[in-house]
């Protein structure tokens, strides 16, 4: 019973801290009304200390938005990029070569010697009943002519392509970005070939005496991904042994 | 709101300003990084344009808001700041929640900061001026910066690979594929108007003839110039 009468006296108190927190936040909210007034601010827009705190303040405040944007955003963007790459995946690897899930299926491989635009290359395995029918990865072309041009390529078992997509690139506008599947059928002329049915000479753009279009104005973005595609099954070829026997 | 504030002496100039007198491309010549860069095509020239527009209108208000808390010894630096921010958080936003968007505009976005035309509009305007009409400057320059690029865009696509609107599905969505069209059926391309030069050449007859236009307006007698303007403003619109 000796608790009743202490609640009264503490709901007061609680009630007396409300209102006295309410009344210093009028007054704060009423001295920031003054301060912002424009005459009060003109008159202390020369000073250096001023200047300082709001050249500090705007910089406070870009970061902070900022910092809050990425980390409300980061687990959306991670989840898009998922989305792009098994959508990316789902364009190079029909779905009637395999019934596992690609991303959930893959070995990393050491790429260091490939010039793929990184040391390690994480390659999906497409299975079929636990047999690998084709694999798909992701490199990378890292001499476009304006920066590294991202790829996907699907092979099959035999090391013929099932398709090639570009996934990245910042290639003149226009020019360069034919290499898209949504702007040029370009890339489709891939599907089939292999370091078998082409020679060496023959994995080239037509300018330099191999079968594959340039594009009129650009031809060194065509020429680096043809490259890089070659390089590409080069890498495959090295690891196909092993790749297959992952099943 | 009462929208006839639109109408308004103030707001009229604004959009005149705006839209043709004092144009960020034909009469400023500002912004020709951008403008050169991505008007190969005049869906490019669009999404730049709208991307560009929206930033405009959001510094414009930042620094509107602020100005009285702006020093003028440190005002560049900080509408730096603010705007390479909003163009940094559209990107992002775009990029998580308007995905396919930010994937045709993805290559444009970073440039946007590029463009001093925001800086010169925080600037000339927007630091001396309230937050409603800055708002509408932001946007009127922005309409005619679209609208320039839009013009110069379509002008090289055309003379450079004989299309209109190519890929305009791909930036607007699939309703928008009726825009797309062939002009000159079996063109063999004309590569010089893609390239960048080919953007200087086209933007010197823009310019030429905006100052021709300008210059028929001002010989004539003093009433009619009201009149004259409107018409001007079609002939404009009807060219885009």
């Amino acid at each position: 019973m000796s608790s009743e009468p202490v609640k009264p006296q503490a709901r007061l108190k609680a009630g007396e801290l409300l209102a006295l927190a309410l009344q210093r936040w009028a007054s704060f909210r009423q001295q920031l009304a003054q301060w912002l007034q424009p005459d009060n601010l003109q008159q202390l827009r020369p000073q250096v200390k001023f200047q300082a705190g709001v050249l500090a303040g705007f910089a406070l405040l870009a970061a902070i938005l900022l910092g809050v944007a990425d980390l409300a955003t980061r687990g959306v963007i991670e989840l898009r990029l998922r989305e792009d790459l098994q959508a990316n995946l789902a364009q190079v690897v029909p779905a009637e070569l395999h019934d596992n899930d690609l991303l959930q299926d893959s070995v990393m491989l050491d790429a260091r010697d490939n010039n793929l635009g990184s040391e390690q290359i994480e390659v999906y395995l497409a299975k079929q009943a636990g047999i690998v029918n084709a694999v798909c990865f992701k490199f990378v072309a890292p001499d476009g002519y304006a920066g590294p041009i991202t790829l996907v390529m699907g092979v099959d078992r035999n090391g013929e392509i099932l398709g090639v997509r570009v996934i990245s690139h910042v290639e003149t506008p226009g020019l360069g970005d034919k290499i898209e599947v949504t702007k040029s059928k370009w890339v489709l002329g891939f599907n089939g070939k292999s370091l078998d049915n082409l020679t060496v000479e023959q994995w080239a753009v037509k300018k330099d005496g191999g079968v594959f279009d340039q594009f009129s104005g650009a031809t060194i973005t065509p020429r680096k991904v043809v490259q890089a595609i070659k390089r590409g099954l080069d890498f495959y070829k090295l690891h196909q042994a092993e790749l297959l026997a992952a099943g | 709101m009462n929208l006839s504030i639109l109408f308004s002496a103030q707001y009229r100039k604004i959009a005149r300003d705006g839209l043709w007198d004092n144009n960020v491309v034909l009469t400023q010549n500002l912004a020709l990084c951008p403008l050169l860069a991505v008007t190969g095509t005049a869906t490019n020239g669009l999404g730049m344009g709208l991307a560009t527009m929206v930033v405009m209108v959001a510094s414009n208000a930042a620094v509107s808001v602020s100005r009285h808390l702006i020093p003028s010894e440190i005002r560049i630096p900080i509408f730096v700041l603010l705007i390479a921010a909003l163009v940094t958080l559209v990107d992002i936003f775009l990029n998580a929640w308007m995905h396919e968007l930010h994937k045709v505009l993805g290559l444009f976005i970073p440039l946007i900061v590029t463009n001093c035309v925001i800086l010169g509009r925080a600037e000339a305007f927007a630091s001396k001026q309230p937050v409603m009409p800055s708002m509408w400057d932001g946007l009127m320059m922005g309409v005619g910066f679209t609208g320039a690029m839009v013009v110069l865009g379509a002008m090289r696509e055309i003379s450079s690979t004989g299309t209109l609107f190519a890929n305009a599905s791909v930036l607007l969505g699939e309703s928008f594929r009726f825009l797309e069209t062939v002009l000159i059926p079996e063109y063999k391309g004309f590569l010089l108007m893609a390239l960048p030069p080919g953007g200087f050449i086209m933007l010197g007859f823009m310019v030429a003839l905006k100052r021709l236009l300008d210059r028929r307006i001002a010989v004539k007698p003093a009433p009619l110039v009201e009149a004259a303007v409107e018409v001007v403003d079609e002939d404009a619109v009807a060219v885009e």
